[in-house]
């Protein structure tokens, strides 16, 4: 593994995370490895996009802190924050009628000033996001028009414009079909291994967190760390039937060897009595 | 690879950006609406050529010709441009803010609000023109502060913003209707009068106070302004891209409402410029920002414009220029809702 096991750039500790007064997590602590492909998992509701908000400073914790380069998020300006970690959240508007090129441009914000607000350099860093994500020809077109995938990976070029180590993706592959989300996952997976980010991303579907993690974060309902580490070590029949009350067999993947997961017949499913959640 | 023109300097420090489409806007809103200036300033009970009008603007007017024009029209016309600018400004950057175009300071009450505190001066504390004017500003200041407070839950939501506000809004004109079947007779006529928005006695005074305010208000507003463009997209997006959305969201509702509750003070309430002017020069510009610059243009434009129609057309009756703002704004909304909501944007 890459990743070092020193004190990683972003982490947090104790963590109590609550919306008003209900509570999500309790007492979380989290470490995001260096330079990993971290895929945080769970079930419905288990807290895992309320981790992610916490970790891109969306959600003040009521208990404890995130660090990120050894400092309380907080203490830095947004800005420099912004330089430091990308965040796609899931409820991006684009402003209707603007162009690919225009929304891209947006995302270098945190390197501008009242005075300079297009500089050169600018210019390049934003061509080559759009290189990145295959957007480029795009770039006049008006975002209203593109299709679910193309849009999505304008929003990745957005994020990447903002030239941050960490990028933090909040379920980017919602909404799309199958051939669309493993092609902003591979994205993803070379962000990681081409270009050295840290890329921590929210999934639904464990098969794809098994394929493309370098680092699985899995949670459980109330907001606790069942597990975590590499895939291979982590996934177990017993730890997907005991977080995600689903009984199944895990196998090798015949493609990648990665775990797979095969949920287990109905009946078989029936038989063993599960919380209803 | 983006749209619209940079401006740099030699060296990297500076760089501006341009959108030559929005600058030929404002332009051309601009150069209209010192052509209506000068008709409103020429024409009237006693015509003024326009070569003495400007003569008399520049300070080489004859003493007759600088009463007709400086004293008598220029006040209104200048109150005019001015209060449209910043009626249009304050519903730039609240509809900007609630991502919607009705969430414009006269459809969230803050303009019945000023109301409100207008008359309350006028009918029980029976009040000079400052002490009304300065009625209809807490009114509209406290207006916003209500129905910020009583639509916060985890943050603004703009829908919710706007859904208070017309409930705020509808219980003010109750209060206000209430308000004037309590007045006297002649408070009544005032109250009527100040309610419909008016042009028909306005003074150096009220054009002063309207520019200053204007002055202060919309640098502080254009400083935020790539912040606003930014927070349409979503708060997530704003803060993950290191706007201080809530420094920002503050400067810009405190802009936006100061304007308009000034603007009302001054004035009366002065139907749909607000609501309106922001979305017509949006439509020009094509812009994908909210554009302050082309609304306030845009308001000034349309303001003098229907005081000057009021004032010739339906001369020698003092129409109050509110009907005309009314009566078109009128039209605009319903032109809104029929095609925009079905359109794709709700």
């Amino acid at each position: 593994m890459r990743e070092g096991t020193s004190v990683s750039r972003l982490h947090a500790h104790d963590l109590t995370l609550a919306y008003d007064e209900r509570a999500v997590a309790v007492d979380l602590a989290v470490r995001i490895p260096d330079r990993s492909f971290t895929v945080v998992i769970g079930p419905n509701a288990c807290g895992k996009s309320t981790l992610l908000k916490a970790l891109a400073r969306m959600l003040k914790p009521q208990q404890g802190a995130v660090y990120l380069d050894g400092a309380v998020i907080d203490t830095y300006r947004s800005k420099e924050v912004a330089r430091r970690l990308g965040l796609l959240p899931q409820s991006a508007v684009a402003p209707g009628g603007i162009t690919v090129g225009d929304l891209v441009a947006r995302g270098r914000y945190p390197h501008q000033s009242l005075v300079r607000q297009w500089s050169s350099a600018d210019e390049a860093v934003v061509a080559d996001a759009m290189r990145l994500t295959g957007v480029a020809d795009l770039a006049d077109r008006m975002v209203d028009e593109l299709s679910g995938g193309q849009r999505q990976r304008v929003w990745l070029a957005m994020v990447l414009a903002q030239q941050t180590p960490i990028l933090l993706l909040d379920e980017p592959t919602t909404f799309l079909d199958i051939a669309h989300q493993l092609e902003v996952l591979d994205l993803c997976a070379d962000l990681h291994t081409d270009r050295d980010h840290t890329v921590v991303a929210v999934l639904h579907d464990l098969n794809h967190a098994c394929r493309y993690a370098s680092h699985l974060i899995v949670m459980r309902p109330g907001g606790e760390i069942a597990a975590e580490g590499p895939p291979a070590d982590v996934i177990t029949a017993e730890l997907v039937e005991d977080v995600f009350g689903l009984p199944c067999r895990v196998m090798d993947d015949p493609e990648t060897a990665a775990p797979m997961i095969v949920p287990a017949r109905r009946k078989a499913r029936a038989a063993t009595a599960v919380p209803a959640r | 690879m983006i749209t619209g023109g940079v401006l740099r300097s030699r060296r990297p420090e500076v760089s501006l950006r341009i959108d030559h489409r929005a600058f030929t806007v404002t332009a051309v809103l601009l150069s209209l609406l010192a052509g209506t200036c000068v008709v409103a300033l020429s024409t009237g009970e006693y015509p003024v050529p326009a070569r003495e009008v400007l003569a008399a603007l520049v300070g080489n007017g004859s003493p007759g010709m600088d009463f007709i024009v400086l004293e008598l029209r220029l006040p209104r016309v200048l109150t005019a441009a001015l209060t449209g600018a910043a009626l249009a400004i304050s519903g730039a950057l609240m509809q900007s803010l609630t991502r919607n175009p009705l969430g414009s300071p006269d459809v969230v009450g803050f303009t019945n609000g000023s109301a409100t505190g207008a008359l309350v001066v006028i009918i029980v504390l029976d009040g000079s023109m400052m002490d009304i004017a300065f009625g209809a500003l807490v009114g509209g200041v406290a207006t916003a502060v209500v129905v910020y407070l009583l639509a916060l839950r985890r943050g603004v939501e703009g829908f919710r913003f706007i859904l208070v506000g017309i409930g705020v809004s509808a219980m003010l004109l109750a209060a206000n209707s209430y308000l004037i079947t309590r007045a006297a007779w002649q408070e009544g006529i005032e109250a009527q009068a100040w309610l419909i928005g008016t042009l028909n006695d306005v003074s150096w005074e009220h054009a002063t106070v309207v520019g200053l305010t204007v002055a202060v208000l919309v640098p502080a507003a254009l400083s935020q302004h790539r912040e606003l463009a930014l927070l349409e997209m979503g708060d997530a997006v704003a803060i993950a891209l290191g706007v201080r959305v809530e420094r920002a969201r503050v400067v810009l509702i405190g802009a936006s409402v100061t304007l308009s509750a000034v603007a009302t003070a001054a004035t009366g309430p002065i139907a749909f410029v607000a609501l309106a002017a922001p979305q017509l020069a949006r439509r020009l510009t094509r812009a994908t920002s909210p554009g302050m610059m082309s609304s306030a243009a845009m308001g000034a434009l349309l303001l003098t414009a229907s005081d000057l129609a009021v004032q010739r057309v339906f001369a020698p009756a003092l129409l109050p220029v509110g009907v005309a703002t009314g009566s078109i704004g009128g039209l605009y909304l319903i032109w809104l809702l029929t095609t925009q909501w079905r359109g794709e944007r709700p």
